[in-house]
């Protein structure tokens, strides 16, 4: 399963990983001894049905949750190694996130949003932020709270925010999950366009083929294992694949963006 | 917690506030009344302070005062003369005062005195220059409320004995004397050159003969007292000085102001409690936001830094209104206080009460704070990820632990710096853990009877308030705990005080005596026990009281004793004047507890065999077969102790310290108490306007006088109480205000819903009123049913008295706190159907 890495040492390393929970009696496995590397700006989606594993797999490589056994080597650290205040730290210096629900702060202006990563290092980020925000198109939005923005604009705002502060990976849940189909579209490009720019490495949880398609890497999870692993150009055309793969997770193509209230 | 100390978590805390700053001020009002109690009390303290520097002379009125309890010899004269200065006398006693214009009597304190006394501070006198006028004739300052009492006016006539008096003012307030110096009877000054006329002073009676010195400047009265000291204790002259009353009083004060900073603590407590629930539930709504900072690799202490930023902001705004508040309820406290208070009381700013105030307040209102903060540290950034995680058991907090102790210690703490004692501190916490506990346990049982046993048949608003007092977060038992713990201070100083007049009514029940006619001379007896029969009233004892003092005890004297270093008898059971009575029996209060009583007739052939009180053997550490010698005026009487008797004093009868044989003090001078029963107000009344004018000397204490001066003294005190209790209600309403604030959104959210399933806005507003019903009610009981425990220990324990539950007036009290509360909580809530139920909604949902 070991994908081919560059030269360069691996952003991201993950080796016979596997996550345990205890339901009442019963012992279930949600990651089953998954082992995989993402190269410098590489480019990789993660599919699956519901309950496949996939957003456990993202917060165990992000360092937000503990592995039952196998490690996670992130940016050259065993994530295994580090206290939560290191993996804060590094989370903080190297690591990006992109939400579904966007996750902004809501007495945070978007501006004030973007800063956060960087003012948690007592590192001054106006500038900075406000170029970001001009990149994704919200220099003139910038003041304004999340309750006052769109859904494609708070995602945008998550976009300038997730890439604040020049991560080496950037990790990315549904990201266009809880956009229409065309803010979907535009975030995505938005998102693997600084993604080229700033370098960076991406591993994003989606259920949308569209997305994925545009990833240079997809792993399918099933029942918490990797069934593949390949590059998306030899993935099948979306209409080509058998609807009882994904069917449980197939959202419905009449979701709307969300209105400012 | 360096993070604290850097600038992102201010930044942060007060950028993440901007939604919620009503709400975070409304928390912060939750203290605003504890805090403004103790700035109140603590500046009133530091005021008083100052004042009885500043008045220090007043409160003696003189830079010496010499008293004993005999009219001074030849020898004690010469000592006075010899000690130079300015002098004013005064004889102090208590006599009837008759009103003939009103046809009434009633004991009072006879002070007759020089004008020249008082040498510093004011007579509050009206007119003004009225005490002047005592120079000029057989003229009288009488007590306000005697005046009152008796509708008297200026210039009408008194008698006191054998002399007529005009009333030349209507007295307010004699330098340095407080509440107790007015209590039984109020204070009658008259001129010292008339007191012979009123033919009063005959043998035996009781008086306090007094010399009030003024010195000049420099002279060293330390020195003088030194040099004096041998010829005082002889002449058994007691000497008192500026530096000693204003230390006495002093103490006093500080102690009453202590015993109110502790109520105003508890308002504090109760405040605090509120912050601590009602950050509890703002915790929760700032998860989602902790773990998204942790996501973006805030550090745990980072993420609890902000908000400890924000409590600490709350804290201080709090602490600022209280401040603010608590200045302005400085001002009226003399007023209140005024009662109790020997010195005028300036209002000045106590930059040392405020700081101290506001230290403790910020301390508890933090601690309190912090308490469900530290949750915060403990979020997991995976929450932010998947908006269902949900973390799994959390493992031991040390820290949380370490906040509840500290907050323990703090109050302890404060308890300690305020009673000065470990025990009494100890006991304070553990008195307030304990009815803190006894509420919480009350609420949930309240609360689970109500569950239980409501009918449910019942209509759907009132199902539907019922359960909303189970709603997540709802904090029915902090506010359980806030609005009962003030009902039960309320009802406990009702209880109390209801229970003090019931036992002295109790003690005069059917058939027992409830007038002490005292004074009696040998001769009066035969004809004044005629007078009584003639109102149909039996005299029901006849006791003889003869004056004596303690001359030795166990071989050595007084005077010795007092001189010793080592002596741990209290001085005043030493040097007091004993007014002991001999007979055969016990009498039906007493209960004999060591030794024989009576003793035969010529049984053992040594000094006579006298009974003492369990409390006056404790003190003079006497014990069966001691030797006490007596001084009975003049004649020295040798005894040994041959009994020791417990005595019920509450009896309205006299009752003494110590009881001689028959046989003994037959023919020693003496006067007489007799003891009757009148049953009837008017029938007393009547017998007291017949004796005061056949016997002038003859005083008369009956059962109403007792009455009125308990009700007075409790009066006062419990309307200080009161006060304070006032804070602890208001609290707990402060609380309320703040949980309704709280949830609210929560209640818009229940409420818009109910509305669009059809429910009207008048079923909407039931549901709350019934959520308010319910809660008040089981406080309000839990407070009465605590209140009830609490005086029922205290009768069993203190009062040594059958309990009395009051029913209705406790009934009064649950309906008026319920009442209240309900009116509050739905003041509060108002607004909350104005919004149209999809807007409703929607803005419940983003604030929720």
């Amino acid at each position: 399963m070991n994908s081919p890495a560059g030269p360069d040492p691996p952003v991201l390393q993950v080796n016979r990983l596997t996550k345990r929970y205890r339901s009442g009696e019963r012992l279930l496995t949600v990651v089953d001894d998954i082992t995989f590397s993402l190269g410098p700006g590489e480019t990789c989606s993660v599919l699956g049905p519901s309950g496949s594993g996939k957003t456990t797999l993202l917060g165990l490589c992000a360092g937000l949750d503990r592995p039952t056994s196998g490690s996670v080597v992130l940016n050259g650290q065993n994530l295994g190694d580090l206290d939560q205040d290191r993996l804060a730290e590094l989370r903080n210096r190297s690591v990006g996130f992109v939400f579904q629900t966007f996750q902004l702060v809501p007495t945070l202006t978007a501006l004030e949003n973007v800063m956060v990563p960087l003012e948690l290092r007592g590192k001054p980020g106006r500038t900075w932020a406000w170029e970001l925000l001009s990149r994704v198109g919200l220099e003139d939005r910038a003041h304004h709270y999340p309750v006052q923005l769109s859904g494609g604009e708070q995602q945008r705002v998550g976009l300038a925010r997730a890439f604040v502060n020049r991560p080496r990976i950037l990790f990315a849940d549904e990201p266009t999950g809880n956009l229409d189909a065309d803010t979907g579209e535009k975030v995505i490009d938005l998102l693997l366009e600084m993604n080229r720019g700033f370098g960076t490495a991406l591993l994003v949880v989606t259920h949308d083929l569209e997305l994925s398609g545009k990833t240079r890497r997809i792993l399918t999870l099933k029942g918490g294992k990797i069934t593949s692993d390949r590059d998306s150009d030899s993935i099948r055309p979306p209409e080509q694949i058998p609807q009882q793969t994904l069917s449980g997770d197939l959202r419905d193509s009449s979701r709307t963006e969300s209105e400012p209230s | 917690m360096r993070s604290i100390f850097t600038s992102w978590p201010w930044k942060m805390a007060w950028r993440d506030s901007r939604s919620s700053r009503g709400q975070l001020l409304l928390f912060a009002a939750s203290i605003v009344l504890g805090v403004a109690a103790l700035v109140a009390i603590s500046g009133f303290r530091a005021n008083l302070k100052t004042a009885l520097d500043l008045q220090a002379k007043s409160l003696l009125g003189a830079d010496l005062l010499l008293s004993g309890r005999q009219p001074l010899t030849g020898e004690a004269e010469a000592l006075v003369d010899g000690l130079g200065g300015t002098q004013a006398r005064e004889v102090r006693f208590s006599s009837m005062v008759h009103f003939p214009a009103r046809d009434g009597s009633r004991l009072a304190q006879v002070r007759a005195g020089e004008t020249a006394f008082p040498f510093y501070g004011t007579v509050e006198v009206d007119p003004p220059h009225a005490s002047a006028r005592l120079d000029q004739g057989p003229f009288a300052l009488v007590e306000e409320s005697l005046m009152d009492q008796f509708q008297a006016r200026l210039g009408e006539v008194i008698r006191i004995g054998n002399r007529s008096f005009r009333i030349a003012g209507r007295l307010r307030q004699m330098p340095g004397e407080f509440l107790g110096s007015n209590l039984v009877g109020g204070r009658v000054y008259i001129p010292l050159a008339y007191l012979e006329e009123t033919g009063l002073l005959g043998w035996g009676s009781t008086a306090s003969y007094r010399v009030y010195f003024k010195f000049e400047d420099g002279v060293d009265l330390a020195t003088l007292l030194r040099g004096i000291q041998p010829q005082l204790l002889e002449y058994r002259l007691r000497a008192e000085t500026v530096a000693e009353r204003k230390a006495r009083l002093g103490r006093i004060l500080e102690n009453s102001a202590d015993f109110l900073n502790l109520v105003g603590f508890i308002a504090l407590l109760l405040g605090g409690l509120g912050v601590a629930s009602s950050v509890h539930v703002y915790v929760k709504r700032k998860v989602p936001t902790a773990a998204l900072l942790r996501c973006l690799g805030a550090k745990a202490p980072q993420t609890l830094s902000v908000y400890l930023c924000q409590a600490l902001g709350m804290s201080l705004a709090g602490i600022l209104g209280g401040i603010l508040l608590g200045v302005g309820l400085q001002y009226f406290l003399p007023g209140i206080l005024r009662d109790f208070l020997p010195v005028d009381i300036p209002f000045n700013l106590s930059w040392s009460a405020l700081a101290g105030a506001g230290l403790i307040g910020l301390i508890l209102a933090w601690l309190f704070s912090i308490q469900p903060l530290l949750f915060l540290r403990r979020v997991s950034p995976l929450a932010a990820v998947r908006m269902d995680y949900e973390a799994g058991r959390q493992p031991f907090d040390w820290a949380q632990w370490l906040v509840r102790l500290a907050i323990v210690a703090a109050i302890l703490g404060f308890a300690l710096v305020h009673t000065r004692r470990w025990m009494d501190a100890v006991a304070f916490v553990l008195g307030l853990l304990i009815s803190l506990a006894l509420l919480a346990a009350s609420a949930r049982l309240g609360m689970m009877l109500i569950r239980k046993f409501f009918p449910g048949s019942w209509p759907y608003p009132w199902r539907q308030g019922l359960a909303n007092l189970h709603r997540p977060h709802n904090q029915t038992v902090v506010l359980v705990l806030s609005i009962g713990f003030a009902t039960f201070l309320m009802m406990l100083l009702y209880l109390v005080h209801q229970g003090l007049l019931g036992q002295i009514l109790r003690a005069a029940g059917s058939g027992q005596p409830d007038m002490v006619l005292f004074d009696v001379q040998g001769d009066q007896k035969a004809e004044l026990s005629d007078l009584l029969r003639g109102f149909g009233a039996p005299v029901l004892q006849d006791v003889p009281v003869v004056a004596m003092r303690l001359q030795s005890i166990r071989g050595k004297s007084v005077a010795q004793q007092l001189k010793d270093p080592g002596n741990t008898i209290p001085a005043w059971a030493l040097r007091r004047e004993y007014r002991s009575t001999y007979r055969g029996g016990l009498l039906e209060n007493e209960e004999l507890l060591r030794g024989r009583w009576p003793v035969g007739n010529g049984e053992g052939d040594g000094p006579p065999l006298v009974s003492l009180d369990e409390g006056i053997a404790r003190r003079l550490q006497a014990g069966l077969g001691d030797e006490l010698v007596f001084d009975v005026q003049g004649m020295l009487v040798t005894t040994r102790v041959g009994s020791i008797r417990r005595v019920n004093w509450r009896k309205v009868q006299p009752n003494f310290f110590v009881v001689f044989p028959p046989g003994v003090l037959e023919e020693a001078p003496q006067f007489h108490v007799l003891v009757t029963r009148t049953e009837t107000g008017p029938r007393a009344a009547a017998i007291q306007r017949a004796a005061v004018k056949r016997f002038p000397n003859v005083s008369v204490i009956d059962l109403a006088l007792i009455l009125e001066t308990i009700d007075e003294l409790l009066q006062k005190v419990s309307f200080v109480l009161r006060f304070m209790a006032l804070f602890s209600i208001v609290a707990g309403l402060t609380v309320l205000v703040a949980v309704v604030g709280n949830s609210r959104y929560q209640r818009l959210r229940e409420g818009a819903l109910l509305r669009i399933l059809g429910a009207s806005r008048r079923q909407v507003f039931l549901i709350l009123g019934v959520e308010y019903l319910c809660l008040a009610g089981v406080a309000a009981l839990g407070g009465v049913l605590l209140a009830w425990l609490g005086s029922w220990v205290l009768a069993r324990l203190v009062f040594q008295s059958p309990f009395v539950p009051a029913f209705l007036p406790s009934l009064g009290v649950c309906l008026l706190v319920t009442a209240v509360t309900v009116l509050v909580g739905l003041l509060a809530s108002r607004g909350l159907n104005r919004l149209p139920p999809l807007e409703a909604l929607r803005a419940g949902a983003h604030r929720l």
